[in-house]
């Protein structure tokens, strides 16, 4: 059977599998469409919640970006986690204590205000829209691959699916099937793994692996990656970074916005008590981490495969890498990988000094021209997208064509379980936060379905349009994402539980400010609405001010938000006493119901 | 009336101090061992790099649900012991 055949049998499945348990488990009124019914229990909560969160950021594209920039960019794994320990502690058990569906019915109540709530509904909007912007760039980099078409094409084929999947589906539906495709991408992430941890290291548990030895050439794996990469005029993988400002605010950043994301905080309206809110973050990190403690295992491993299939004789080397860097891959006896990733356009290779070779090493780096030049090296001649390590990485250890099929469904899985749930924030924010509660209340329950589902198509019309030209790769446009989350709903929802003098006004006004400043930051060095061209500077470190990254400044503007907030309530009347009534009523567990509806 | 309101003051009094204790736990491990501090554990071997590495990638992750497992914990003793719970 064909490669390409086993992939499709694999995608098939997995497809048969989840459309199955979403008819049999279909959305039957709006309540179920939006909440499941408000009866999961915390461990399937948490499973679902990890297939809702871990999306094509993490499965596709997070250890690609571990891969490129080592250790610098751990700030992925210790903020997409570290996250859940604040929702857990400072949101989730109150905003199920709350009882309503969305977020915007929380700041909405809460500020006791329409603008509040609208202003709620922009901010949620924006942020998921930019996410599915990344969601479309990761799926789009797994179909072209499997199914051999262009990027292009593999963009507009993920959209429809997702479209049909997400429209048909709901929360009751997404539920079961969010279930199903934690345990089908959380498989597909480790086998291939563990086979490469066995491969390299002797080892079968990736994580541990990664701190053990190297089995070609004695030395600690990460000591060998770091030799190779020197070799090469790249800095060590795990060398410390200059700018420690901005590693930890692109941290915060990441780790305000997982609270502030509304397609995860809904997650918590679905379970039956406030104290299953909490035991459900908990048990929703432990998925997570399965995927995220392998992940730097699978990027150091896949870049030192990647490094000795270019350089094969490099892997037993222990010093004095010359004659194996001389003995570079000759392109026409390039593995069946390079060739087929090729036809996507995610590989290139230029042959820049015509020696019918390969060569891959950091010409960026001043301070290793000459030695490059004395090897013969006139440029590094294979441009490797990054979003495709994880995909590429069972065929670069040339494990079996059923390990690939494998990747294939668990990236296409976590594309779309992610995209599903970010498409039902929007549309329930769309539907029933602005129309229902805000515009026509009267609404009919057909109508409001109705909204919902045009909703989700105008949003995934726009992102996959954007996502064509995307501002980074699938896991940096997702951290934007989180930046504008991180820096406008997260603080709102934190002050509405933690201050009873933050009033109406005052919330209003650090929402708009943390998002206006965050998004002026964002489009200032990645073009406007992500147009590529309209930026007014270079996105480049010296331009940047104080060095902090436009993925990084979402913590800067949830401080901007906090600090707008508190001047602007406390110059202005206290909230109403039945607002404050209701700030007490949600810190306590007790009297707590089932979600309820308006 | 009086009695119950002191209490759910106390309840929430509790509730803040704990907040404030894990997150210090949370915030020493990610900002502190695995950002700011790795140059003072770098003496620290881990696995042919360092310790500040390690946190970084792994260990962090690992303390941050050990610290919800043992908020979720002491909040339903909490829970009870207030009489607040559901």
């Amino acid at each position: 059977m064909s490669q390409f055949a086993i992939n499709l049998l694999f995608v098939g499945a997995s497809f048969a599998l989840y459309i199955g348990i979403a008819i049999w488990a279909r959305a039957g009124s709006t309540k179920d469409f939006y909440v499941a019914g408000g009866g999961v229990h915390p461990i399937t909560n948490g499973m679902a919640t990890a297939a809702d969160w871990m999306s094509a950021a993490s499965f596709i594209s997070m250890a690609g970006l571990l891969a490129s920039g080592g250790y610098a960019n751990s700030s992925f794994l210790m903020g997409w986690t570290g996250g859940y320990v604040i929702l857990a502690m400072l949101l989730a058990p109150y905003l199920r204590k709350f009882g309503k569906f969305t977020v915007p019915d929380f700041i909405g109540d809460r500020f006791y205000s329409t603008p509040a709530r609208i202003v709620a509904v922009v901010c949620l909007v924006v942020a998921s829209v930019t996410y599915v912007i990344g969601q479309m760039t990761g799926a789009g980099v797994a179909f072209s691959r499997f199914l051999e078409v262009s990027n292009t094409w593999g963009i507009w084929i993920a959209a429809f699916i997702v479209f049909l999947y997400a429209v048909f589906g709901g929360m009751k539906g997404i539920t079961y099937t969010q279930v199903a495709q934690y345990i089908v991408l959380i498989i597909a992430y480790t086998i291939p793994a563990v086979f490469i941890a066995l491969q390299l290291t002797g080892n079968p548990i990736p994580m541990f692996g990664m701190f053990s030895t190297h089995t070609e050439s004695g030395l600690p794996l990460l000591e060998k990656l770091n030799s190779v990469l020197n070799e090469l005029g790249f800095r060590d993988y795990t060398a410390d970074v200059d700018n420690k400002l901005n590693m930890v605010l692109f941290t915060l950043s990441l780790m305000v916005g997982t609270a502030g994301l509304p397609h995860v905080i809904i997650r918590f309206f679905t379970v039956p008590k406030v104290a299953d809110a909490r035991w459900s973050a908990g048990w929703a990190l432990v998925f997570i981490a399965l995927l995220y403690l392998t992940a730097p295992a699978v990027a150091s491993m896949a870049r030192l495969n990647l490094l000795t299939t270019v350089y094969p004789d490099a892997a037993g080397q222990v010093e004095n890498y010359e004659e194996a860097l001389d003995n570079a891959l000759v392109y026409e006896e390039r593995p069946e990988w390079i060739r087929t990733w090729e036809e996507t356009g995610l590989i290139e290779f230029t042959d820049l000094n015509n020696d019918g070779r390969i060569q891959v090493y950091n010409d960026a780096n001043p301070d290793f021209e000459e030695t490059a030049e004395a090897r013969g090296w006139e440029g590094n001649e294979l441009e490797v997208n990054n979003d495709i390590l994880v995909l590429a990485n069972p065929e670069i250890a040339n494990l079996p064509g059923w390990v690939i099929g494998l990747i294939a469904a668990g990236g296409i899985a976590a594309a779309l379980s992610t995209a599903a749930g970010l498409l039902l924030a929007i549309s329930s924010a769309i539907s029933h936060d602005l129309i229902k509660n805000t515009i026509n209340p009267n609404i009919t329950e057909k109508g409001e379905m109705l909204a919902a589902r045009l909703s989700m198509a105008g949003a995934i019309l726009l992102a996959t349009y954007l996502g064509l030209n995307p501002p980074g790769f699938a896991a940096q446009t997702v951290a934007l994402a989180f930046g504008i989350a991180g820096a406008s709903l997260f603080p709102a929802l934190m002050m509405g539980i933690f201050s009873k003098r933050v009033n109406s006004k005052g919330a209003v006004a650090g929402m708009l400010a943390g998002l206006i400043a965050t998004l002026l930051y964002i489009f200032t060095y990645l073009g406007w609405l992500f147009i590529p061209g309209t930026n007014m500077l270079p996105n480049t470190p010296d331009n940047w001010i104080l060095g902090i990254s436009p993925l990084s400044f979402g913590a800067v503007g949830a401080m901007i938000n906090f600090a707008v907030a508190f001047t602007v309530s406390n110059a202005t009347e206290e909230p109403p006493q039945e607002i404050q009534d209701l700030v007490e009523s949600v810190r306590y567990p007790k009297g707590a119901g089932g979600a309820i509806d308006h | 009336m009086a009695d119950d309101k002191s209490n759910a003051a106390a309840y929430w009094k509790a509730n803040v101090r704990l907040i404030t204790g894990c997150l210090i736990v949370w915030a020493l491990v990610s900002y502190g061992f695995a950002i700011l501090l790795r140059p003072l554990l770098s003496g620290i071997p881990v696995g042919g790099t360092d310790l500040g590495f390690w946190f970084a990638q792994q260990g962090s992750i690992l303390t941050f649900i050990g610290i919800i497992f043992f908020y979720a914990w002491r909040m339903n003793k909490l829970d009870a012991q207030y009489g607040l719970g559901e």
